[in-house]
């Protein structure tokens, strides 16, 4: 990304130029100050509330990460050094949560990713009501988390939900969608499936509008057939946005957090009973809010920072790698 | 949506079939939680499952409103929804013109910070949030969760691409010769360039605000709650009955859902656009 280097030139021939009166001196002075600060002051807001409620935060969790704090008295901080890293190094539950956040982040992402590609591709064809095929696909988008999940519960239930009961009709046994292992990931994976698929169809939707349509031609004109021109252009040319969705999809389920907590039911901070579907977000909560170890909780937090800082070095590596490839 | 360019082919009957099963997937969840929410929390205990609609909406919508504080968490939410995305708009229109057409000293190093800034999560900074928020004793007070969420990196870059090209420099350099100061310019010339973009950017943020989930969770309690955070509520077991529940979740979807339906066109298209410039 470049940044364009468009700007007003006219700082030097303002108001105070040849022809006119001259104006009075103050505010020709007034005028270049203007000219000058106001840009600050156009950019302040932003980075003032950025400081405030994103750099400072993030910094001073990684400062109480090193201290014991309670959450019955935030207040005090006691110096405990890297003892709270230690602890979360030493604890199964720890790992298991970055395990899990791992394997759900994959169940969730990659078919995500695969399906939105391939109904891009769809929407990409001259439609009838495409704009209503649009809008339905992003609908999910626009259902919270907690609406999706509370509904999920129900449609995953064992006993009367609906989808074992469509499953049953197939001949295949009720599934413990709840507290099975590798179920219940697949099934907080899929209310993340479910939300996301079609936001990311638009996003490649966008970048295949945005391919020159004489590639295609001349692909056609040699006899390439659709399916080829879709491996061998709009792939290749989605592929910086292919990167941007990976990234963007990997904070987010590095983030997962309303889902599971919520297909959890009463005790959801634990995910699942036997902690099968405990992410990083949900157990960040539970040494927080339900243990009061904020000091613990702010370990858990910066864990999950430099585990984005090396997702985005991978990225930047990657998309060197794109660019080479060029 | 631009016009079907030449080489579009037609969808075929399977493009359609393949695209009205992925819509009915997307569409269910819903559809399905107003069934739920009509029926009684009996029937839903029962195989299989209802498929059509029952007579008890109405009196379930009621208990959700009252019981499970709906009313006062939609209130709640379209204040703050309503806030951040008057708040980001104006914010990121100002400070995404500065980036698109003015010079100024780090404009560049600005830029890069404001683009690094988008891809760090507002989860990694609940403690110290938590900390401030108890210590200056405003625990369950919106302004809790406004004003972490007040602007957006997005938002900026957002506005910054489209200003770069929407807005004519000679435009502004006109004003300059007329002697108009810069909040004149952004007054006149820059927000009436930029409302199709602002609406979008605003359209955005009250969707992401309204659904904003993590750090109301942990700094409201039920006693002044968002809609995310009554339906938590619902989801951990406050109100046995599934049918409220469903009707909660029905109540805390439906305005974005009407919102959807009445501006969806703009939302897809704002949705793309940002996504090609990103």
């Amino acid at each position: 990304m470049t940044a364009t280097t468009t700007v007003v030139e006219g700082a030097e021939a303002g108001p105070a130029g040849r022809d006119r009166d001259r104006p009075a001196p103050w505010r020709s002075r007034l005028y270049r100050w203007d000219l000058r600060y106001s840009p600050y002051a156009f950019v302040a807001p932003f980075f003032a509330f950025f400081a405030a409620f994103g750099l400072f935060p993030l910094l001073y969790t990684g400062w109480a990460s090193l201290h014991r704090v309670e959450l019955t008295a935030p207040d005090r901080m006691v110096w405990v050094g890297p003892h709270n890293y230690l602890r979360l190094l030493d604890n199964d539950f720890f790992w298991n949560a970055l395990r899990n956040t791992f394997t759900i982040g994959v169940l969730s992402t990659v078919p995500q990713l695969l399906m939105a590609l391939g109904l891009a591709h769809l929407l990409h064809y001259r439609l009838r009501a495409a704009t209503f095929w649009r809008v339905a696909l992003l609908t999910p988008y626009a259902t919270s988390v907690a609406a999706a999940t509370l509904v999920f519960v129900l449609l995953y239930g064992r006993d009367y939900g609906m989808v074992n009961w469509a499953l049953g009709a197939l001949g295949v046994g009720p599934v413990d969608w709840q507290s099975g292992t590798w179920s219940s990931r697949f099934a907080v994976s899929s209310i993340v499936i479910w939300r996301w698929t079609g936001y990311n169809a638009l996003i490649y939707l966008a970048a295949m509008q945005a391919v020159p349509d004489e590639l295609y031609e001349s692909a056609a004109l040699d006899g390439a057939s659709r399916a080829r021109q879709f491996l061998h252009i709009t792939v290749p040319a989605l592929r910086p946005t292919i990167l941007f969705t990976v990234v963007v999809s990997t904070i987010g389920a590095t983030q997962l957090f309303g889902e599971p907590l919520l297909f959890g039911g009463a005790g959801g901070q634990k995910g699942g009973a036997s902690h099968q579907f405990q992410t990083l977000g949900l157990y960040l909560y539970e040494q927080g809010w339900f243990y009061y170890h904020l000091g613990r909780a702010s370990a858990v937090a910066w864990s999950m920072f430099l585990l984005l800082l090396l997702v985005g070095a991978v990225n930047v590596l990657i998309a060197r790698g794109l660019r080479k490839d060029r | 949506m631009r016009p079907a360019a030449g080489r579009q082919l037609r969808a075929g009957p399977v493009a359609y079939a393949v695209l009205a099963l992925f819509t009915a997937g997307s569409l269910f969840p819903l559809v399905w939680t107003a069934v739920a929410a009509s029926r009684d929390n009996a029937r839903l205990a029962r195989t299989p499952p209802p498929l059509w609609f029952g007579d008890r909406l109405l009196e379930n919508l009621g208990t959700a409103w009252s019981d499970a504080n709906m009313g006062l968490a939609l209130l709640n939410t379209t204040f703050v929804a309503g806030t951040v995305a008057l708040g980001t708009v104006l914010f990121c229109t100002i400070a995404g013109f500065a980036f698109a057409k003015l010079r100024f000293r780090l404009k560049n190093v600005l830029l890069s910070l404001t683009v690094g800034t988008m891809m760090v999560p507002p989860q990694l900074s609940v403690v110290p949030l938590f900390m401030v928020v108890a210590g200056l004793g405003w625990t369950d007070r919106l302004q809790t969760v406004v004003l972490p969420t007040l602007v957006s990196a997005f938002g900026v870059f957002f506005m910054r691409q489209y200003l770069v090209e929407a807005l004519p420099t000679e435009l502004i350099e006109a004003a300059r010769v007329d002697g108009a100061s810069s909040w004149r310019v952004v007054w006149h010339i820059v927000f009436p360039v930029a409302r199709p973009a602002m609406a979008v950017l605003g359209m955005l943020s009250f969707v992401q605000a309204w659904n904003d989930f993590f750090w109301p969770v942990i700094a409201l309690t039920q006693e002044n709650p968002t809609v995310q955070v009554a339906l938590t509520g619902l989801g951990r077991g406050y109100v046995p009955d599934q049918a409220v529940v469903m009707a909660g979740a029905l109540l805390g979807t439906l305005p974005l859902l009407l919102a959807f339906a009445l501006f969806g066109r703009q939302i897809v298209g704002g949705i793309m656009r940002g996504a090609v410039k990103g």
